[in-house]
């Protein structure tokens, strides 16, 4: 009895393995193919032009752009504020710190809370200020986005880090900043993969930058101007009754798959290869 | 020479302090902001009124949210039920029974489905499942749908909480030490029954949290949900019925809500419904799984 038991479990087990990988095929099959019919030189080398979107020429570089504006530099930021965090967590404060033990909850917590929230929360604060769609407030919101996924995946590196070592640096006379030196290079690929994570996070994002970012056809030459994004154009598109319209949110679509399988691929690649100088 | 070390790391000690706590209190800030933002409707409409009246007729002043309410209700619980069976089998299979190069094939795949951006779930949704269902499902059981249906984005929403629930429950039952599955082994147990009686048994409040934490990931879909859901503001009564989920009613009425005062602080309030219950849930799971004494995903 129990061995037939076990042998249709095994079986369930199976099936539910091939519906996983089936919708991991079924995604990219259907992306690359629609994507790949609607691709072309064209697309990814213009500016829209006037008849855009009613099928005349044209192309989505303004998203291009604007997707990578966003992107770069509110991945610095987020370096920026999350890297000084972190060595707080883990090094000027004791393990047993209350202070750190909320903090990492926060940031779970952070991490959990859907980007349709944060974007109506950034609405709210830019009507505030009186600030208009932008990409200063695109730039904002997505930073407050990826903070929490920058200092969790990093911190949960770091928490792995030996206290001996940073210990053998106190006892040699270094202050807790000097010591911030070794804590760095031990966990550099890790900052890097999430880096990587952080940078997937953001330039997916669509709900976020919906409010704040707005969309336009040229490229923003001011952080005050509205800038388009990858993930808005292929929603926008999408929405267009014309299927040569469509046809162009299907190779956005296609370009940014493609970004964040390199960037998924590149995570696990740098996790591998440069994990070696690590003291386990 | 000393004292300029020392002072520069107290320097940073409080930069990096100060840092810390601000970025901390985003949570709070976002509450505070959300609130003040809703209390305009909050002091015209009661609570209840708000939470349980079906009339979303905003250019008349009435704001029900009830039919929203039990859209995200619908795709939410539809979707968890169908993911939870195949994520719980798939990281048993990973965790009890799968050879190392079977891992070596899943993980990568789990880690494109965890990587890929709603938007494109959204478009997924849009040229398989809508069709699919329009076609295939639907006439089967009523004369005609289009697609857009509970279904459809509870289908969807489901693909998008897989990859995290299959490495919660992977992390969860690795918790769970060798001896004790050796033990029941030795004792003539078969794996699966090995599974279900110690291994499952074990972990019981980590899945549950884990489930918790699924479920607070689905209720904030958006832009996937928003494509293929329907946005009919309607009770929904079975599968096959569009729907309205809050936060695609946030997304799609960003632009509109300028206009009108009271709409723009109801749209504020629905975000606040939705940050209120995504916190709690939140805050429950993580403290369970804290408890489980393991730093999950």
């Amino acid at each position: 009895m129990k061995f037939i038991e076990e042998k249709i479990i095994k079986l369930l087990m199976i099936l539910s393995m091939i519906v996983v990988f089936g919708f991991v095929i079924s995604i990219i099959y259907t992306i690359l193919v629609r994507g790949s019919a609607a691709m072309s030189w064209e697309m990814i080398s213009q500016l829209p032009s006037g008849g855009f979107y009613i099928g005349k020429e044209g192309g989505f570089l303004n998203a291009i752009v604007g997707s990578l504006y966003i992107v770069i530099a509110s991945t610095v930021l987020g370096l920026l504020i999350s890297i000084p965090v972190l060595f707080y967590l883990n090094i000027y404060l004791s393990q047993k710190s209350k202070l750190a033990y909320f903090a990492r909850l926060a940031y779970d917590v952070l991490f959990g809370i859907p980007s349709i929230v944060y974007g109506a929360f950034a609405f709210a604060i830019m009507i505030f200020f009186g600030l208009r769609t932008s990409l200063l407030s695109g730039i904002i919101v997505i930073t407050l986005l990826i903070i929490p996924v920058l200092i969790r995946s990093m911190d949960e590196v770091a928490r792995d880090f030996p206290r001996e070592i940073l210990e053998a640096s106190f006892s040699l006379g270094a202050t807790r900043l000097e010591t911030v030196k070794v804590l760095l290079r031990q966990i550099a690929p890790g900052i890097v993969t999430a880096t990587l994570l952080a940078v997937g996070r953001a330039i997916g994002d669509a709900a976020a930058v919906l409010f704040t970012a707005g969309y336009t056809d040229t490229i923003p030459t001011s952080l005050s101007q509205p800038v388009a994004t990858l993930p808005l154009a292929v929603f926008f598109q999408l929405s267009s009754p014309s299927t040569e319209v469509q046809d162009r949110a299907y190779a956005a679509a296609l370009v940014l798959t493609i970004i964040v399988l390199v960037l998924s691929v590149s995570g696990r690649f740098i996790t591998r290869r440069f994990s070696k100088n690590k003291v386990k | 020479m000393k004292s300029l070390r020392i002072i520069k790391d107290k320097v940073a000690s409080g930069v990096m302090c100060s840092l810390t706590i601000t970025s901390l209190l985003l949570v709070v800030f976002i509450g505070i902001g959300l609130y003040w933002k809703a209390s305009p409707i909050l002091s015209e409409h009661s609570l209840g009124d708000l939470l349980f009246s079906s009339s979303w007729r905003p250019f008349k002043g009435e704001f029900g949210f009830f039919p929203f309410l039990s859209a995200t209700i619908w795709v939410t619980v539809v979707a968890v039920s169908w993911v939870l069976p195949i994520a719980l089998l798939t990281a048993i299979f990973l965790t009890e029974y799968a050879k190392s190069f079977v891992r070596r094939y899943v993980f990568p795949a789990l880690d494109i489905l965890a990587a890929l951006p709603s938007v494109i779930y959204g478009v997924w949704g849009t040229l398989v499942i809508v069709p699919w269902i329009s076609r295939s499902v639907a006439p089967y059981f009523i004369d005609f749908s289009a697609g857009y249906t509970v279904l459809a984005a509870s289908i969807v929403g489901g693909v998008m909480i897989l990859p995290l629930l299959v490495s919660l429950f992977v992390e969860i039952f690795s918790t769970v030490s060798d001896d004790l599955r050796e033990a029941s082994c030795a004792l003539g147990a078969t794996k699966w029954q090995t599974t279900k009686l110690v291994v499952l048994k074990k972990t019981i409040p980590g899945i549950l949290a884990a489930l918790v934490l699924a479920i607070s990931r689905a209720l904030g879909e958006t832009i996937a949900i928003l494509m293929v859901c329907g946005n009919l503001p309607q009770v929904p009564h079975s599968l096959l019925d569009a729907c309205y989920p809050i936060p695609a009613l946030i997304a799609n009425n960003y632009g509109e809500m300028l206009s009108l005062p009271l709409y723009e602080s109801a749209l504020m309030f629905a975000a606040l419904i939705l940050f209120v219950v995504v916190l709690l849930f939140n805050l429950f799971s993580r403290l369970v799984l804290n408890r489980m004494g393991k730093q999950l995903v």
